[in-house]
């Protein structure tokens, strides 16, 4: 761990200010992910800039029925509000299959997004790695590769996105808020992560001198019909092999409109909008359930340790579906998948 | 009131003591040694204040209340003036030699004090002997530290940065550059299969196994795979050296044995054993990666002689995968039966890991040998020497993978024979050790069956796979046989018993979480007559009565005749000096004929005869009497000593999915007297959480390319976490031993462990109709 100067922002403006006069700098919030790396000297950073005093903590309903979620409410917080506990279940499901009780106190909204792969060869500094240097190589490809993806991969990076509360917002169409030194602009969640492609150290588009200020839902909660499956190497505390957000509109046991998005599977939350455009006005049954999972899958690829994750998601994708058009959501603390 | 937190004493506290649910009377043993005055206290009835034995019952830990508020301390937190701070930097390959180490940058940071490496480090010893620690393998070079510019295993310790604060250190490790000359190296086992060091085989092969198996009407060959596993204590690894001056060091150590690492320093650093003393007071669990002395002590050692400064070094999380492992092991089981389900054969071998430098190994084919009736068995055992640190005990060394591949392939062989697995292992119960044909001290496995089997319901199992289930999961049950080794050490305690009623009972043991503080107390108590706050334990420090490391789950047998042993030379010289008081009721009683009881030396056969301690101490003006008394546990060669259990377990898999649950496990256990039915309890719970894990999540991952080990911290090496515990039940059988030694008690430490892997396996068979042989048992292996 190298030292680092600490820097406190009074406002967005400054902390904008801050780390546009400070390329090398990072912001810091929970922290939860950010100081491990730089434990294993991963991350570098001259100078962390604490935004835990910007007032960007509030859950509030805007005009239009969402809500806007300040980008440093507390993952727990954000999990239990009431908002979101009845307008947007999926989401503080997917939150809760996160990471533990202790994590998700510290772990704040704008940073989950900004949270960082766990390649095993990512954070081992000995062994090279493309996101981490660019040009390196990529150990992952040839070496151990379980939990690795299988979509969007490229010859430089086979590395996937961690979290679980960005899976059920792809599926929300979330929009991320943020500041800059040209002012505010909004991104579109589908927009926000990226894909490897030949520049995997970029995880965002998030400029590097940009900050995450909100994330905004939009109205749609999929509060009747949803669910987060999420499967792992065991019960808690671990990250996804597959997991799958939906959210239905019902009628009836017809379809009106669906959407899922998968993770642990690639370098972003994976939506497919031709499989879910699959599912509108069809009657809920497991057949158009596979014929969704298979289109989501059509040009997925394995490697030498995670290739079962194929087969994994399809049958994940098909209960997940399942869970949702049944109205039966998989409870995140019952120690049983539904 | 304030005590010395860096002398390791923990009185017992009666206030804390649970309800004596399951207390064993200790009452009069054949041989005659060992009586519980509580016992015979509560045979007097009213008038001399019957008191239930501690022995046996729930006492909660006497240390308890210091570990849950901080204020038990451990190695890495003791202090001292000046101390210096230190970071370890690992290697980076796992061979070839450090071309060139490059420490400028580092030693220019404020506050860097120094940066050790092999060409600057203080003079230490140049002989394997002097590395040879007491529980060494016999055969290879020890690792050291430090010591040349060689590079055995990626994750060596190459430099160590000494600093005013521990960031600085760590900081200037960052800084400190080193260039290599590597070497091909080779950490893949199954890459090795081919050249292979053979060990004599563990056990003398009996009958013709050869054409046992061809003529044997049912046969089963199987290959079962345990991956490099690692203990992952919630302690890190720490030692705290305190430069006292005047050539004197006090070491803090993370150990399992004080006096082990105690010599082990000594001998490589040439110093005089009164120059040195090692502390270990608490240990926040070690599962045998303690019972060697570890690099960081030498490190801190080589550091403080370096600087003439008291130094501590801790091991970060990732560090500790450098130190041992379980080794990764190959097992083939050949077994061959009658139809009728009579074993005629059991082959089995074993290749495992060990490194270039040494040949660790333990007899995982032993158990095959001697569990069950079969009259040919063979054996075999290959080391396949790869590019790691040497591999090393963990729980149950031996018997938490031998038996896995053991019963695993018994239930195979079950399922071949269209046998119940519980019914074709009575079929095959012994006895008699099969290897040595000795019969047993005690034995108790088949109650062990009876009341896990009933306790599980296991009578309404289906016996066809896939045959159960619960909405979508199919439901499996499994069952398996557990069996480790009663072993018990010589081992010297002192008590020093003053008139007021208070003893303080000394050995150099060890606690590393098991509860020996615990059932010391108890024992002594129960010997001494008194209450349990009236009796102080102190352990871990080097300066104590001898005791080897606590290990193999020897310590709570050995310990505890230990305390009866010196207790009856207490009792001895107390009687002799009732006996010098005018018209003394005990003049003619001979020492076995008296009891200490609520403070008084009473006759066994007339409680009305006695004598309190306090007026036979002062008659004599004697205030405080002191023995330390060697046990040595006489060589039974007539019986064989084991303990036994069964394990039944209940998973749940989702059959799309292929999720496992563990919803239930019953682990039976036949382990002689229990000492503490809480700690017991706890102790035997905490290895069925880890089977869950053996076979389940556990695995070190390592990228043979780079020869490194990829898992190296607690997020990506897996244990059970709360959701993957479910409904544990554990069950102790009244298993009564009178030779094994004068308690009757063979210790708990491995036994609970043993077979769970197993019987796990054998259920996620039975739910599933697919037998995995390489655990652990992720979900993709049932695709």
């Amino acid at each position: 761990m190298i030292n680092f100067e600490y820097a406190r922002a009074n406002d967005v403006a400054d902390a904008v200010r801050q780390i546009a006069a400070d390329p090398t700098s990072k912001f810091i919030a929970g922290g939860t992910n950010l100081l491990d790396l730089m434990k294993e000297d991963v991350e570098r950073p001259a100078r962390l800039i604490d935004i835990t005093r910007l007032p960007l903590s509030d859950v509030e309903e805007t005009p239009d029925g969402g809500v806007r979620i300040g980008a440093l409410v507390p993952n727990s917080d954000l999990a239990w509000h009431p908002l979101i506990a009845q307008r947007y279940p999926m989401l503080a499901s997917a939150i809760l299959a996160g990471a533990s009780a202790q994590l998700r106190n510290m772990a704040s909204t704008g940073g989950n997004l900004m949270q960082r792969t766990r390649c095993f060869y990512f954070y081992d500094t000995v062994t090279p790695c493309n996101k981490r240097q660019p040009g390196s190589g990529c150990s992952a490809i040839a070496g151990i590769n379980r939990i690795n993806a299988i979509l969007g991969t490229s010859d430089t990076c086979i590395a996937t996105h961690p979290s679980d509360m960005c899976v059920a917002l792809a599926v929300l169409e979330a929009k991320v808020h943020v500041a800059g030194p040209g002012g505010e602009r909004v991104i579109p969640f589908a927009d926000f992560h990226r894909l490897p492609g030949d520049a995997p150290q970029r995880d965002t588009n998030l400029d590097a001198n940009e900050l995450i200020t909100a994330v905004e839902l939009p109205a749609d909660g999929f509060a009747k019909n949803y669910t987060y499956l999420k499967i792992r190497d065991r019960l808690s505390y671990a990250f996804a092999l597959v997991s799958v957000a939906v959210g239905l509109e019902m009628d009836g046991n017809t379809i009106r409109r669906a959407r899922f998005a998968l993770g642990g599977v690639a370098h972003k939350p994976w939506r497919d909008e031709a499989a879910e455009a699959g599912l509108n006005g069809k009657v809920a049954n497991p057949e158009i359930f596979e014929r969704a999972a298979g289109l989501v899958l059509r040009d997925a690829k394995g490697f030498e340790h995670n290739a079962f994750k194929i087969e994994l998601a399809r049958r994940t994708i098909v209960r997940a579906l399942i869970q949702a058009a049944h109205g039966t959501p998989q409870s995140q603390n019952n120690k049983k998948i539904a | 009131m304030p005590r010395d937190r860096s002398t390791p004493s923990h009185r017992g506290d009666i206030s804390r003591r649970t309800v004596l649910q399951g207390a064993v009377a200790v009452g009069v043993l054949t041989h005659g040694q060992a009586v519980s005055s509580a016992t015979v206290a509560a045979e007097q009835g009213e008038a001399s204040k019957p008191m239930a034995p501690y022995i046996g019952s729930a006492t909660s830990r006497v240390d308890g209340r210091d570990k849950v508020t901080g204020g038990a301390k451990y190695a890495g937190e003791f202090n001292a003036p000046g101390l210096v701070h230190a970071s370890v930097i690992g290697s980076a390959i796992a061979k070839g030699r450090i071309a060139r180490i490059d420490v400028s940058e580092a030693i220019s940071v404020g506050g860097v004090v120094a940066v050790l490496t092999h060409e600057n480090r203080p003079p230490m010893a140049d002989d394997d002997k002097a590395y040879k620690d007491a529980v060494a393998p016999d055969q290879g070079s020890p690792f050291r530290p430090l010591y040349d510019d060689r590079i055995r295993f990626s994750g060596q310790p190459i430099a160590l940065v000494l600093a005013e604060n521990s960031e600085t250190a760590r900081f200037a490790a960052s800084l400190v550059h080193v260039e290599y000359e590597p070497e091909k190296h080779v950490t893949d086992l199954y890459s090795k299969l081919n050249d292979v060091v053979s060990l004599k085989a563990p056990a003398k092969p009996r009958g013709d196994t050869a054409s046992a198996l061809a003529s044997s009407p049912v046969r089963h060959h199987g290959e079962y795979y345990v991956p490099i596993e690692h203990h992952n204590p919630m302690e890190p690894y720490a030692s705290t050296v305190i430069w006292e001056g005047g050539g004197k060091i006090t070491i803090y150590d993370k150990t399992q044995g004080v006096q082990n690492v105690h010599g082990y320093v000594c001998n490589v650093f040439n110093l005089k054993p009164e120059d040195v003393r090692v502390m270990s007071p608490f240990v926040g669990g070690a599962f045998g990666s303690g019972l060697r002395p570890q690099y960081q002590v030498v490190l801190a050692v080589l550091a403080a002689r370096a600087l003439e400064r008291s130094v501590r070094v801790v091991l970060t999380r990732q560090q500790m995968y450098s130190l041992g492992y379980r080794p990764a092991m190959i097992q083939r089981i050949d077994l061959g039966a009658e139809t009728d389900g009579t074993l005629n054969a059991i082959s089995h071998d074993a290749t495992t890991v060990t490194s270039q430098y040494e040949n660790f190994h333990r007899n995982e084919t032993t158990w095959s040998g001697l569990l069950y009736k079969s009259a040919n068995a063979k054996y075999a055992h290959n080391l396949v020497r790869l590019d790691l640190s040497t591999s090393c005990d963990m729980r149950a060394p031996s018997a938490t993978t031998g038996v896995y591949a053991l019963e695993a392939a018994m239930d195979e062989l079950a399922v071949a024979l269209k046998l119940d697995p519980l019914e074709f292992r009575l079929k095959c119960y012994s006895e008699r050790d099969q290897s040595s044909g000795l019969p047993f001290s005690s034995k108790n496995l088949r109650e062990c069956y009876r009341q896990g089997a009933e306790a599980f319901g296991w009578d309404k199992r289906s016996p066809e796979p896939r045959a159960m289930r619960d909405g979508r999961e199919l439901v499996g049950w499994g069952m398996a046989t557990g069996i480790w080794e009663a072993l018990q050490v010589p081992i010297a305690v002192r008590i020093a018993l003053t008139a007021n009623g208070h003893a303080e009972v000394s050995c150099a043991t060890s606690d590393i979480g098991t509860g020996t503080y615990t059932i010391m107390a108890q024992v002594a108590a129960d010997m001494l007559g008194l209450p349990l706050d009236g009796v102080d334990i102190r352990l871990g420090d080097s300066t104590l009565p001898q005791s080897p490391v606590e290990g193999g789950s020897w310590i709570a047998a050995s310990v505890s005749n230990g305390i009866v042993t010196t207790s009856r030379a207490v009792l001895k010289e107390l009687l002799r000096l009732a006996k010098e008081m005018p018209n003394s009721p005990l003049a003619t009683a001979a020492p076995e004929e008296v009891v200490l009881s609520g403070g008084m030396i009473v006759s066994r056969r007339d409680a009305a005869r006695a004598v309190s301690i306090a007026d036979a101490m002062q008659h004599d003006g004697v205030d405080r009497i002191v023995r330390e008394e060697t046990t040595r546990f006489a060589r039974d060669s007539s019986h064989a000593h084991n303990t036994h259990s069964a394990i039944f377990a209940e998973v749940k898999v989702d059959e799309q999915l292929n999720v496992v649950r563990v919803t239930r496990v019953v682990s039976a256990v036949a382990a002689g007297r229990i000492l503490n039915a809480k700690t017991a309890h706890s102790q035997v719970m905490g290895s069925v959480v880890w089977g869950i894990g053996m076979a389940l999540h556990e695995e070190t991952l390592i990228d043979h390319a780079f020869g490194r080990i990829m898992n190296a911290n607690i997020a990506e090496y897996h244990v059970p976490v709360n959701a993957d515990v479910q409904d544990i039940k554990v069950i102790f059988v009244d298993e009564k031993d009178e030779i094994v030694n004068p308690l009757g008690v063979k210790g708990l430490g491995e036994i609970g462990i043993v077979g769970v892997a197993a019987a796990i396996a054998n259920a996620i068979y039975h739910a599933t109709g697919k037998r995995v042989r390489a655990l652990p048992i992720t979900l993709d292996k049932l695709y």
